[in-house]
Parts: structure tokens; sequence; C-alpha cells
């Protein structure tokens, strides 16, 4: 399906907050985010997280007949697939341009700038070679890509070993991983893509973009590097124009990044490497963090209920009584009074509910407050107007001071017959 | 390949040329009459034929329609008997389409489609001879069907490839340099302002050498786009 297209107000918040040097995730223009390798049970098997980008890697081997040009070289293949499940925009099927760009790049990247020495895949010159074949699935798409298949290709490359081949003679034998440990292949260097991205015509520039900031570059250049500071790699893609400068800045950033990468990949590559020896529990399974709920309790916290009998009568003794409600009469024009919208005003009902209601709590209390309340009831009983100037009131009276007495006389008579007219539903 | 020095200690390449002098350059406008513009390319022995349509309507698919500025439409393909070998190269393959991407970026950043909202500018590029430099004879022979087609550009664009032999950049390419494995870098520049439209590097060249790489890069695209205007007046003045 298509992607849910990106509001004009969005876009203009993104790159204004670009031009703030402000990101959405609150990273500086420089930052990475989180890059974490995990390794799964098989070798040559890993999941690099970048921030939310996921990308799964497997290296697989297979012995083949060489190319006719490359008698003596070994094979290396790469795949990277778009999963439905990293974006709906993602659909089955159809080749699309960002896939055959990301695939491009990733062979040009590991495949031209010889990582790997294919001359020690070669078993049999001109008859059998291995085929190293490296696949790659995105599995969460949140901006990156070529960052995130990168380091999870070449860090599944170090990681992975191919079974140990002898040769006697004319007989090639191929050991299984139970007879000969396998050996891992020869890996010169590694490099890594890092992307930069432009905006504003290349006035503006991030370092790992994410989704919502891919989606309102200008244009991307993709810079891959080694750690001995040898550019691997520059791909520069999207309508923008570039200056040497700014080609030459990223080189310099990139420099600085993949240094960074470079180590956590060995650092990764080390402790998967310390727990198979040590015989301790590796794979994805072990490296999810446990998050359920083993026991559902909680503290005794102590309360204090000693004085509580005092607590609530003070509070109920010095608390304001219900507000009364009074009906006041708007003045649509002088000499009229109105209450309610013309409707069978039901405010007397209310007000003795109210007093009834009141009367249920006193019976609780103590006997302090029922007098207030008896006296809250005959106050509303014998004199029901009182056109107080008082907070509650949100009726603006219009006319001046002198027409009120005419309004209350008509109001008092009017609640009066209220008054009666309820009595007897009760 | 091993053992073919691809710089002597004279200095000279293997077709003899130093390292900062481009091969030789001939070129036509106008070759066909019932496209809007076109151009054949000769850049030593790579020949290069572009062609371009438009700006007219969207054919095919209305959802590509974009409001405010023209779809550009690029093709690139390589004859069968372009190479060596005689190989069928069908359409699809991942590295005609990249070619075919990169060519769509350049003149994207390059041509004003601003001013054809809701059209279609069709560029097909067909390689007949290739020599090493596939993507500059492309740009190079595309930048002149476009001008030939009347459709405004913001300036030409001249690409050229260069490579780092010893020390030293080689500008110009040539498919026995290029296949030796070497640093390749390929640059479309648009000479009056030094933009990039497309900065393109293959094969490990340390940091510190990547500024004097494209500084060389960047003098062979100026000598290209003195050649191409020189071209473009002539033809001009043919005409009228």
């Amino acid at each position: 399906m298509r992607e849910t297209p990106l509001s004009n107000c969005e876009r203009q918040f993104l790159v204004q907050a670009i031009a703030e040097k402000k990101r959405l995730d609150g990273r500086q223009t420089f930052d990475y985010r989180n890059v974490k390798i995990t390794f799964g049970t098989d070798y040559g098997c890993c999941i690099v997280d970048l921030g939310k980008t996921r990308v799964l890697a497997q290296i697989s081997c297979e012995l083949v007949a060489p190319k006719m040009n490359r008698p003596t070289e070994g094979i290396l293949f790469f795949n990277l697939e778009l999963s439905q499940m990293a974006s709906p925009a993602f659909e089955p099927g159809r080749q699309s341009e960002l896939v055959v760009k990301l695939n491009r790049l990733l062979e040009r990247c590991l495949r031209n700038s010889k990582c790997i020495d294919t001359e020690s895949l070669c078993v049999v010159s001109g008859e059998k070679v291995w085929q190293i074949r490296v696949d790659l699935h995105l599995l969460n798409h949140d901006g990156n890509i070529m960052d995130a298949a990168s380091i999870a290709a070449i860090t599944a490359l170090c990681h992975f070993r191919r079974p140990d081949v002898s040769i006697q003679g004319e007989d090639v034998t191929v050991y299984t991983p139970e007879e000969q440990d396998p050996i891992p292949l020869s890996i010169h260097h590694m490099p890594i893509c890092v992307s930069f991205s432009f905006f504003q015509q290349g006035t503006y520039l991030l370092v790992d973009p994410s989704e919502r900031e891919e989606r309102v570059m200008d244009g991307l250049l993709v810079i891959a590097m080694n750690k001995h500071r040898e550019i691997c790699t520059i791909q520069s893609s999207g309508g923008i124009m570039l200056l040497k400068d700014q080609v030459l800045r990223c080189s310099k950033i990139a420099s600085v990044k993949v240094t960074e990468i470079s180590e956590l990949i060995q650092k990764a590559l080390e402790n998967d490497k310390k727990v198979r020896k040590e015989g301790g529990k590796f794979g994805f399974a072990e490296s999810m963090p446990n998050q359920r709920i083993t026991a559902y309790k909680m503290e005794v916290a102590p309360v204090d209920t000693g004085d509580i009998g005092k607590k609530t009568e003070d509070l109920i003794y010095n608390s304001e009584p219900p507000s009364e409600f009074i009906p006041s009469p708007v003045v649509c024009a002088p000499g009229t009074g109105q209450i309610g919208e013309g409707l069978q005003n039901s405010w007397g009902l209310e007000e003795n509910e109210d007093g009834e209601e009141a009367e249920a709590e006193d019976q609780a209390m103590e006997e302090e407050l029922q007098t207030m309340d008896v006296k809250v009831k005959s106050v509303k009983k014998e004199d029901p107007i009182t056109l107080s100037d008082s907070e509650e009131e949100d009726v603006v009276i219009l006319e001046p001071k002198t027409m009120k007495k005419k309004v209350n006389v008509q109001a008092s008579s009017t609640a009066a017959s209220k008054k009666k007219k309820k009595k007897p539903v009760h | 390949m091993a053992g073919l020095e691809l710089l002597s200690d004279q200095g000279y390449r293997v077709d003899g040329r130093k390292p900062t002098e481009l091969r030789k350059i001939q070129a036509r406008m106008g070759v066909f009459a019932q496209a809007d513009g076109s151009a054949y390319i000769e850049q030593g022995n790579t020949k290069a034929l572009a062609v371009v349509y438009g700006p007219h309507e969207i054919r095919g698919s209305r959802s590509k329609c974009l409001h405010d500025r023209a779809v550009l439409n690029c093709q690139y393909s390589m004859a069968t008997f372009s190479t060596a070998e005689r190989k069928r190269r069908p359409h699809g393959d991942r590295k005609s389409s990249e070619m075919t991407l990169h060519l769509k970026q350049t003149f994207e950043a390059a041509i004003l489609t601003q001013l054809y909202p809701r059209s279609q500018i069709d560029i097909y590029v067909q390689i007949l001879q290739a020599d090493g430099g596939n993507y500059s004879a492309c740009v190079n022979a595309a930048t002149l069907a476009v001008v030939d087609a009347g459709i405004p550009l913001r300036d030409y664009v001249c690409a050229c490839s260069a490579g780092f032999v010893e020390d030293t950049p080689l500008v110009d390419l040539s498919h026995v340099e290029e296949s030796s494995g070497g640093t390749q870098l390929s640059l479309a520049l648009l000479p009056k302002a030094e933009h990039l439209a497309l900065v393109e590097m293959d094969a490990r060249l340390h940091q510190d050498h990547l500024e004097g790489l494209m500084d060389a890069a960047t003098r062979a695209c100026k000598d290209l786009h003195a050649v191409l205007d020189r071209v473009v007046r002539e033809h001009l003045q043919e005409v009228s």
C-alpha cells in the first residue's frame, strides 16, 4: 500500500527544527543512534539495531564452479531484501528503485573494496571455489537502512566460520563442523557506511537520518570508510548540488564515526567469542531481556489511623457548606424577569433534594454539623432569594440597582409559588 | 591485471597520454530529425548516443505526475556489441538500473523542471562502444541532446572519471585502467559554480588523497566544458 504522505505542516516543522539545529529525538547533528549488535546461535548470523531500524544478516557458503574470467577467486553474493514487516510501503514482488540503490551500494562497498580475500576462497583452481552468500533482511524501517545493513553485513562476515577443507593430490575433503573446527574468513578491513542527509539545498547537514528526516531531506551522501581512514565508496543521491568542501568535511566526520562503530563491532565479536568459549548461553533468545512480572506484590505501607476520627470532624467543621443554588432571574427588558428558558423550572426540586442529601449526611456526623445544615435549609426556605454579590452568581444583571427591588419581589413571588407547587409532589 | 603498468616511469599512460590529459572528443548534435533533441559523442573509443523527447504530457500512469515539476524519465542501455564479448544485456539488471538512477539524479539537479509542471521529459542513452568512462560519455551526450532540444538547463553538465595510480591522479580512464581494480571516481559537475551533481567513488582511497583526486577531476570537467561549449556554438552557426 502507499505510505501515508507527509503533511505540509509536519514537513515545515521538521525543516524549521533542523534549521534551529534541533532533531525530533533530541540528538545533536552529528550523533548516531544507539547501535546494538546481537549474534545468533549459528556462526554468521547477527541482528543489528540502529535506533529502531533493525537488520538481520545471515551468511552461508557452498562450493561452486568459479567464474570464467576469474578462475582462482571465490564468489561473493549480496542480497538485501526489504521485508514487508519493515514498513507498509514495501510491497512484495516489484523491485523498487530503493532496493536497487541499496543493493548496488552494498555490493560496491563490500565487493569492490576487496574487504574479503577472495583468493583464499579458492579450493581447486578453475573447478571449485567457495561462494559466500550474504543475505540481509530489513526487519524494521526507521531510517538509515544503508548504515545498519553495512554494519550487519560486515559483522556477520567477521563472525562467520566456513567448513575446513583439505586437499590431498586430487582428492578434496570437506570436513563437517564436528570433525574439524570451521575456520573464519580472511577479512582485510571493515568498511562501514555513514549516511549524511542534506536539507535546504545543502545548507544543513545531519548524520544518521531517522525515517521522518529522510522524508524531508533533499539529498543523501553515503561515505563508506574503514578505520584506517581509507574511503571505500562515496555515493551522492537525490537531486542536490554539492560543493567539494562539503564532501571533504563529510569524509572527516565519517572517519570519526567509523572508528567508534568499528570499536563497537570488535567488542561485540569478542564478547560473543568469550561467551561461546566459556560454554555460556548465547543466541538471540538469550540476548533479549526478560520482561516478565515474576511476582506481583506490593509492600505493606503503614497508615496511621489513630486520630482519624478527630481529623474528619475538623475537616467537616471547617469546610464550606454546599453552595446555595439560588434561582437568578435574567433581566431581558426592564420590568421583566426570566427564570430558565420557558420550561418548567426544576430548580426548586433540585434544591430540596440537595437539602435532603445534606440531611442524610448530617446524621452520620456530629451535632454541630447538623445544626449548621439546618440553618442552611431554613435560610433556603424562608429567604430563598438573595441576589447577593457572591461568587456563585454567574448572571450579570444589566439593569441599574434601582430596578433590583422590583425583580426581587417578582422572583420571590414566583419562587414561593413554585415551592408551594413542589410540596404536593413530595 | 598484473604486469601492465598503468603509469610508466616517464609519466605516460598505456595509451600514451599524460595523467591529466583527456581523450579526443568529437561530438555532433541534431543527429536524429524526429526527436526533439539528439546528440552523439565520441570520447576516445567510447561512443554514446543520446536522444531527448519532451517536455510532453505524462504517458502511462497519471499517478507519477508532479503538480509543480516535470518528471524525468531516463533509460540507459548498452548495445550487445558494445563490449569485447557479446553479451545480452537485459534492461532490468542491477547495473543498468543503477546507471539509470544516476542519470536521472544528475539531470534532475540540472534541468529547470519547475518550468514544466505536470509534464514529462524523456532521456534515452545508448552506449554503442564501451571503452571506459561510460557514465561520463552518457552525461555529456545527454547534456548536448538537452541543449539541442531547447530545454533550459542551469548550466552544462560535464562528467569525467578519474583514477589514482602511484600517487598520481589519472583523468578520463579507459577500459584497461578501469578494470585493473584501482580507485575510480566519477564526477558530474556544473562548471560555473563548481556544483557537484553526482559524486561516485569505488575502491579504496586514503582520505588524504581525496582532495587531490577531486581537484583533478574538476579541472578535467572544466576542460570538457570548453569542448562542449565549442561544439554547441559551431552547431548553432551551422544551423543559422
